[in-house]
């Protein structure tokens, strides 16, 4: 393991105040760098899998004596419950656990929640969970289970949750937390500097993630330890919060996640199911199952948090923008989940240039699912808002849309005073989908009897390429000159395997048949964060080119001295070492490693902070035509252009997806 | 109360006992253990269920294992020959028709049924094939390449082998 230090982290961060960092990281490979098997579109590693149904999933996991869970959910949005009879559900027909508040441990749950309320606060809320020998038999003993509710007063939009008489979701009210509030320069000012003014109010509806595969896990003991294989996109998240539910010392718990059938961010945290299925599998002493079904998947297991957006735009006549304030109501559900993330707000902060922003953002509670991240959680209901804004900004000074933008250009991070990654990257967005798209030739035909032609532009911007350190990757290189890559990351359908292996093997010159990843398994690999915010390789990638680098100065070492050649002359290409300018010295990786067998080398890395000086952000910007019927509200989008800032490309064929 | 039913599926004859109400995609998960065929709405929705049933594609979670007794049942796990895999299975890895993989064995299955009964698919014929699957990923794009490769591959060598 390379030297490190220890350093104290910038406030706010997660997790303890200090971190580890390695004092020899690698730098990134140059732009220019020649790499041979990282930028090649290679297949899925784990393609054959999945074309032939042998992936498997958590809800394919299938042990001796496994039973199956169902969870009763309310049926009111917002209900005491008065009584409950399980006793018919217990003495029904192959039910081998029933667990309610009646006999579940207390556990605090949410902020104020607890796993069983006696108050319930959605649709979908759950008021017991029964583990069957299938899962009819458990659905049936659901419709046993006696329970009298008293209906309170509910509110399930943001309106009817902000109304002066609005029934109180929690005790402290309506309003989740203290709104946050952001403020540079002075908006009122900029607003009164400005030559025009926007004033609008957007509003984001409520969508729902529906990853085909279902929140849902299998839960197994083995004495006091317990085995998860859960759907999602946070092994370690889901270690953690299990482990400290259960009051289990972390060892104590393992959660596996080989393949996932989508998350979309609502399976980056852990919910309740996952504490259900282990309760249910300790009492009925068998292997439980629980997979929530469609119904439960859209009422319970997050959703985007529906929106209003109150702003104002202020600009010069020249396009220049004085002033940015905008009020964001968010609804959050029935509960803060911690995952929900979604930063509305911050899109009006960077990206663009403009002196003088107020942004303040409430969340608020309603009787609904509670709110989870789904892709760009913020960014995509801040995009609907601002870039309608900056559309009509345009229209009104009479400037292009896209030259609007390039004069409000931010090629820094207006928070921190510091650049960008890629301070162009925004601008190489617009000159490269304008072009693609024919956006200065762009004309309106001539109406057609109802139908109307129309062009937007949209840009955002968005915090991939930050990952989410640290993270970490193991490699061991075997005797027959094979890679074992050990990370306790998690491939969630995204290609992760595919690209990681390619970076390996890019570091440690080897073919890339000859790499294997190890990886979604907590006993197995080490430390590595939630799979979410375009995070995933840009953590692990990292950590396993540093364990490569890592592992080649060992090997090098060995074979210099086996070949005798100093380490200096030698390198590692294609499976072979070479000896620098004595080609006839050179011998196969495999001739070294089966010399020293079974003594074995095993590199390691780990991902450090991001830099300093710079905040890394990423770019991107859409052209859309579309046509709309003015007679029957028929929109018909006829052409999306878009243009990403992707970094590094490690798979071209993984990014065209 | 469970019933004898013999399933067919994958040219292998299975005889289990099911309640009445057990759905083919639930016998062939649960009883069978096959577990390529996914349970996504389990309600003739999603198509990631879809099998194909005496040469048609069909959703398994809107029949019963009782009423498939008589009928050929062909699943994901029989549509490679071995270990070689199917030309729509290898187009779908070329192509990367898929990211999670939780609707493949669907898609595959439809196109399959489309491309056992049509030799020289339209492209509209391959459109319709999948219209019933729904995949969350979005690689519809290269779900339609796919196929239309495929059939291009069997077209080209049936003609060959006239």
């Amino acid at each position: 393991m390379p030297a490190f230090r220890v350093a104290k982290k910038e406030e706010g961060e997660e997790g303890g105040e200090f971190q580890l960092i390695e004092e020899e990281g690698i730098p990134p490979w140059h732009r220019d760098e020649p790499l041979s098997i990282v930028g090649q579109a290679y297949p899925r590693l784990e393609g054959r899998e999945k074309v032939t149904g042998g992936a498997r999933y958590a809800s394919d996991v299938r042990l001796p004596g496994q039973l199956y869970a169902r969870v009763l959910r309310s049926p009111h949005p917002h209900a005491r419950i008065r009584r409950l009879d399980l006793s018919c559900a217990e003495a029904a027909p192959g039910v081998h656990a029933v667990l309610s508040r009646q006999n579940a441990p207390e556990m605090e749950w949410y902020e104020d929640g607890q796993l069983f309320a006696s108050t319930l606060r959605f649709v979908g809320d759950e008021v017991a969970v029964v583990a069957a020998e299938s899962e009819e038999l458990a659905a049936d003993a659901l419709r046993l289970i006696d329970v009298e509710y008293e209906p309170l007063p509910f509110a399930t939009t943001i309106d009817a949750a902000l109304a002066p008489d609005a029934p109180k979701i929690h005790d402290d009210g309506n309003i989740a937390g203290e709104p946050k509030t952001y403020e540079r320069g002075d908006p009122e000012a900029g607003l009164r500097q400005a030559d025009v003014v926007i004033e609008a109010t957007y509003e984001t509806q409520c969508a729902l993630h529906n990853a085909l595969e279902a929140h849902g896990c299998t839960a197994s003991w083995e004495g006091d330890s317990l085995a998860l294989w859960a759907s999602t996109q946070s092994v370690f998240a889901v270690r953690e919060e299990v482990a400290e539910k259960l009051r289990l010392p972390v060892h104590r718990v393992r959660v596996i996640k080989q393949h996932m059938g989508g998350g979309f961010g609502a399976k980056q945290i852990s919910w309740k199911q996952d504490v259900f299925a282990s309760l249910l599998s300790k009492e009925a002493g068998r292997p439980v199952q629980l997979m929530l079904d469609r119904e439960a998947e859209n009422l319970a297991a997050g959703n985007r948090n529906p929106t209003r957006q109150r702003l104002q735009l202020g600009a010069r006549r020249d396009g220049t923008l004085t002033a940015i304030v905008v009020q964001i109501e968010q609804a959050v559900g029935a509960h803060r989940t911690g995952g929900e993330a979604s930063n509305v707000s911050g899109m009006y902060q960077t990206l663009y240039r403009c002196p003088n922003v107020r942004t303040e953002q409430t969340a608020v509670y309603t009787n609904t699912g509670p709110a989870v991240a789904f892709r760009a959680p913020g960014h995509v209901e801040a995009a609907f808002a601002l870039e309608q804004a900056m559309d009509d900004l345009a229209r009104k000074l009479e400037i292009d849309p896209v030259e609007l933008r390039r004069r409000n250009y931010s090629d820094r991070d207006q928070l921190e005073d510091k650049p960008f990654t890629l301070p162009e990257g925004l601008q190489l967005s617009y000159d490269r989908v304008t072009e693609a798209f024919g956006w200065d030739a762009r004309a309106k035909p001539p109406a057609a009897g109802s139908k109307r032609r129309g062009f937007g532009f949209a840009a955002h911007d968005w915090s991939a390429g930050t990952g989410h350190p640290p993270g970490y990757a193991w490699i061991n290189l075997n005797a027959d000159g094979s890679a074992q890559v050990i990370t306790g990351t998690q491939d969630i359908g995204t290609g992760t395997r595919t690209g990681l292996a390619q970076i390996a093997a890019e570091e440690l010159g080897l073919p890339l048949d000859r790499i294997s990843l190890l990886l979604g398994d907590t006993a197995v690999g080490p430390y590595s964060p939630v799979s979410s915010g375009s995070a995933t390789q840009a953590t692990i990638g990292p950590a396993i080119r540093a364990a490569g680098a890592d592992l080649k100065k060992q090997l090098l070492e060995v074979a210099s001295a086996l070949l005798e050649v100093s380490a200096m002359r030698l390198s590692v290409e294609e499976g072979r070492i070479l000896v620098d300018g004595d080609a006839a010295r050179s011998v196969a990786v495999t001739e070294i490693t089966s010399k020293i067998a079974p003594s074995m080398l095993q590199g390691r890395g780990a991902r450090g902070p991001n830099p300093e000086d710079k905040i890394v952000r990423t770019f991107g910007a859409q052209c859309a035509e579309i046509e709309v019927d003015v007679e029957t509200g028929e929109v018909t989008v006829l052409r999306v252009v878009t243009s990403h800032d992707c970094g590094r490309i490690v798979n071209p064929k993984l990014v065209e997806s | 109360m469970h019933l004898p039913v013999t399933l067919s599926v994958n040219g292998r004859k299975h005889p289990i006992m099911v309640e009445p109400r057990r759905t083919l995609l639930d016998a062939l998960r649960h009883d069978l253990g096959l577990t390529g065929t996914k349970k996504v709405c389990d309600q003739g929705n999603c198509g990631a269920c879809t099998v194909v049933v005496d040469g048609r594609a069909m959703y398994s979670c809107l029949l019963l294992a009782i009423d498939c007794g008589d009928r050929q049942i062909t699943s994901i796990e029989g549509l490679a020959d071995g270990n070689a895999l199917d030309p729509l299975q290898d187009a779908f890895i070329q192509h990367d028709a898929f990211q999670c993989g939780y609707c493949t064995s669907g898609q595959l299955m439809s196109l399959h049924a489309l491309l056992e009964t049509k030799s020289n698919p339209s492209d509209d014929d391959i459109l319709r094939a999948v219209t019933g699957n729904i995949c969350r990923c979005g690689a519809y794009q290269n779900i339609l390449a796919a196929g239309r490769q495929a059939a291009d591959e069997l077209a080209q060598a049936s003609v060959q082998s006239e």
